[in-house]
């Protein structure tokens, strides 16, 4: 028997808002109907990175919970940086997005460093992007989820943009981006939980780990008929 | 005051709303409520937090009535500023003075910094701070926020949960007013999960520091057992649900803090297992003979404690989950509750809005909804054309329990809402 794989969950503590945990559970479960096993590591402050982490997760967080996790990422910056170039899949969720970029300038006047893992920066504003989004992506089709962020998210030359916004704000509600890509990593801004609204971003991540964990990936057909009426009845919902 | 009770007949009348007349009187008087309930012998005591002010200012309202004391309160559920200068306006005489010894109001925590500015309150209980319609409020830390405005603004005495961090660390910036302190044993701790302890941090969760007034020291479903005075007192509560007998703790804390010494004990433990739960509280309807539980969840921590205070076997469970701005328009906080607890007994119904969200959601916990069906009042007459005698529990979001209560009232004689 195979080892599970491991499923890196960064600062579930300080960075679990707004449904996050529903991507780690989806992961896990997609991955056991998969038929694989898998088994999650939380990361917290002063931890170390398993060295066997096949898939990372991270979610948001109040300012008080990012001004926390912010040092503490920076210790581990060069491993995430490292493993981000070798083509670990992650997810980075709203808080843990902005910190996957350079700089996040809080709208209190406040610098707080990321890793750079993502070539984007942050500038906080005091009037907050909240609601319902419906994005588009070449790769993931119509993508769905719910803003909540004071940060506007500008991409560098170095990162895609996940998906064009369709209705809602995203990244800064000026260019219409929303998330960002490098390599096998992808950061956005949309909670929901996003992963079980969006079951072609769940399975390419899982697709990417198990690829690269085993040379191979056999995703079953699941039954979608539940998630096709939620995303359904989501595409109707006022902002 | 003769204009604004002219107004609130008129309205009554009509069988119209309840904020009417008090919209009407800001724009009258401004300095109303203040000139009002200035003289009150006890003053202005506030309830504030974000889940169970309702049924803890209901607890409060009764203990002191029960204490023979007159109360002027805000049932109206229009929990704002407006509201309560309406429910006054019935309780003022022909001379414009209240009648009553203290007023015990329900502040929403968006709208208490403007009533404290204009009322600062003698008494304030602050209960607790959850994720809540965060897209209201966009961030938990601002809710606290506004909790500690209240507190500042308090003149008498503060009473606080010990045991909600956030609540708690409002005490050491208070200054020169006495703080008291409701709270859990720390051997019934983990049947409180707070927000911070979704991920793995209930095993090294504490009690807080501070010494409780009142503290809850045992329960089961329907008896509980606080601690105050070095002595234990076992009470049978007409209130079900752990967090319902938090709430009562924090009420007995409130009236020992308001009354003092004048607290008749007897009394006070005899009211309060009278007391019966709030609407939509875990409020029962019979209809034909099956009784129909009501229970309101809001947000994770809500939800998750109703899981926990109830048991599902035996019993028909439904969940109605609406996104309207007085649910939450985001529904995230679905994924933030575990539903293990349903698995052995199932689900019978998803409904609302969102019932397809709550499918998918309990999939995920690898729970299958016998049914799923949007709208509720179909929801409602298939569970009850069933043939199942099984007692019905609906967990339902604000607007949710609206529209059932609503429906209901079609099927059973149901209490005005009012
Ligand atoms: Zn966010």
């Amino acid at each position: 028997m195979t080892a599970p794989l491991r499923l890196v969950h960064l600062y579930p503590r300080e960075m679990n808002i707004y449904g996050d945990h529903g991507n780690v559970l989806t992961l896990l479960r997609r991955l056991e109907w998969h038929g694989y096993r898998a088994e999650v590591t939380a990361v917290h402050r002063g931890d170390r990175l398993p060295p066997d982490a096949d898939l990372l997760i991270g979610g948001g967080g109040q300012d008080s919970g990012q001004g926390l996790v912010e040092s503490d990422l920076l210790r581990l910056g060069p491993d995430l940086t490292a493993m981000a170039a070798d083509g670990t899949p992650m997810l980075m969720v709203c808080g843990l997005y902005q910190l996957f970029g350079h700089t996040f300038h809080t709208s209190s006047g406040r610098v707080l460093h990321g890793v750079g893992v993502l070539d984007i920066q942050t500038v906080g504003s005091p009037e907050r992007l909240i609601g319902n989004v419906v994005a588009v992506s070449e790769e993931f089709g119509q993508v769905i989820g719910y803003e909540n962020h004071s940060g506007r998210t500008t991409l560098g030359t170095g990162a895609a943009p996940l998906a064009r916004v369709a209705a809602g704000m995203g990244n800064n509600g000026s260019d219409r981006t929303e998330g960002a890509r490098y390599n096998n990593v992808i950061g956005t801004y949309l909670h929901g939980s996003l992963l079980p609204r969006n079951p072609t971003i769940a399975d390419h991540l899982i697709a990417t780990a198990l690829q690269r964990r085993f040379g191979s990936a056999n995703l079953r057909a699941l039954d979608e008929s539940s998630t096709g009426e939620a995303r359904r009845v989501a595409l109707t919902r006022p902002r | 005051m003769l204009i604004g009770r002219a107004v609130r007949c008129a309205t009554r009348l009509r069988g119209g709303g309840t904020a009417l007349p008090g919209l009407v009187m800001e724009r009258i008087n401004p300095t109303f409520l203040s000139r009002v309930l200035a003289p009150l012998p006890h003053g202005v005591a506030v309830i504030s937090g974000t889940n169970g002010k309702t049924t803890t200012t209901r607890l409060v309202v009764e203990l002191l009535r029960g204490q023979g004391l007159q109360v002027l309160t805000n049932p109206s559920g229009s929990n704002f500023s407006r509201g309560v200068a309406s429910s006054l306006l019935g309780q003022v005489d022909a001379f414009g003075r209240l009648t009553a010894d203290i007023a015990v109001l329900e502040l929403d925590e968006a709208h208490g910094v403007r009533f404290v500015t204009d009322v600062r309150p003698r008494h304030s209980l602050l209960l607790n701070v959850f994720r809540d319609q965060l897209d209201r409020f966009g961030e938990i830390d601002s809710t606290a926020r506004l909790l500690h405005e209240i507190a500042l603004r308090t003149t008498g005495t503060v009473v606080l949960n010990r045991d909600d961090e956030r609540i708690a660390g409002i005490a050491s910036s208070i200054d020169g007013v006495p703080v008291r302190y409701f709270g859990v044993d720390a051997s019934l701790l983990d049947r409180f999960p707070g927000d911070d302890d979704l991920h793995g941090r209930g095993a090294d969760r504490r009690a807080g520091d501070a010494g409780a007034d009142v503290l809850l020291t045992a329960m089961d479903e329907h008896r509980a057992t606080f601690e105050f005075d070095g002595r234990r007192h076992t009470v049978d509560l007409r209130l079900s649900g752990s967090y319902n007998q938090l709430n009562a703790a924090a009420a007995l804390a409130f009236v020992r803090a308001v009354l003092g010494d004048e607290v008749d004990e007897q009394a006070l433990l005899r009211t309060l297992s009278d007391v019966t739960p709030a609407f939509g509280r875990g409020e029962v309807i019979t209809v034909g003979g099956r009784p129909i539980e009501l229970i309101l969840v809001k947000n994770p921590a809500g939800f998750r404690l109703a899981l926990e205070s109830f048991d599902p076997a035996g019993c028909a469970t439904v969940i109605a989950i609406n996104d309207h701005a007085n649910d939450s328009r985001d529904v995230s906080w679905l994924w933030d509750v575990e539903f293990d607890r349903l698995r052995r007994a199932g689900v019978e119904m998803v409904t609302g809005i969102r019932a397809a969200e709550m499918d998918l959601r309990l999939r995920y916990d690898d729970i299958h909804p016998v049914h799923v069906e949007a709208d509720p009042r179909r929801a409602l007459r298939a569970i009850l054309s069933s043939g199942s005698d099984l007692p019905v529990r609906i967990f339902c979001t604000y607007t949710a329990m609206l529209q059932l209560r609503r429906h209901l009232a079609t099927l059973a004689h149901v209490a005005r809402i009012d």
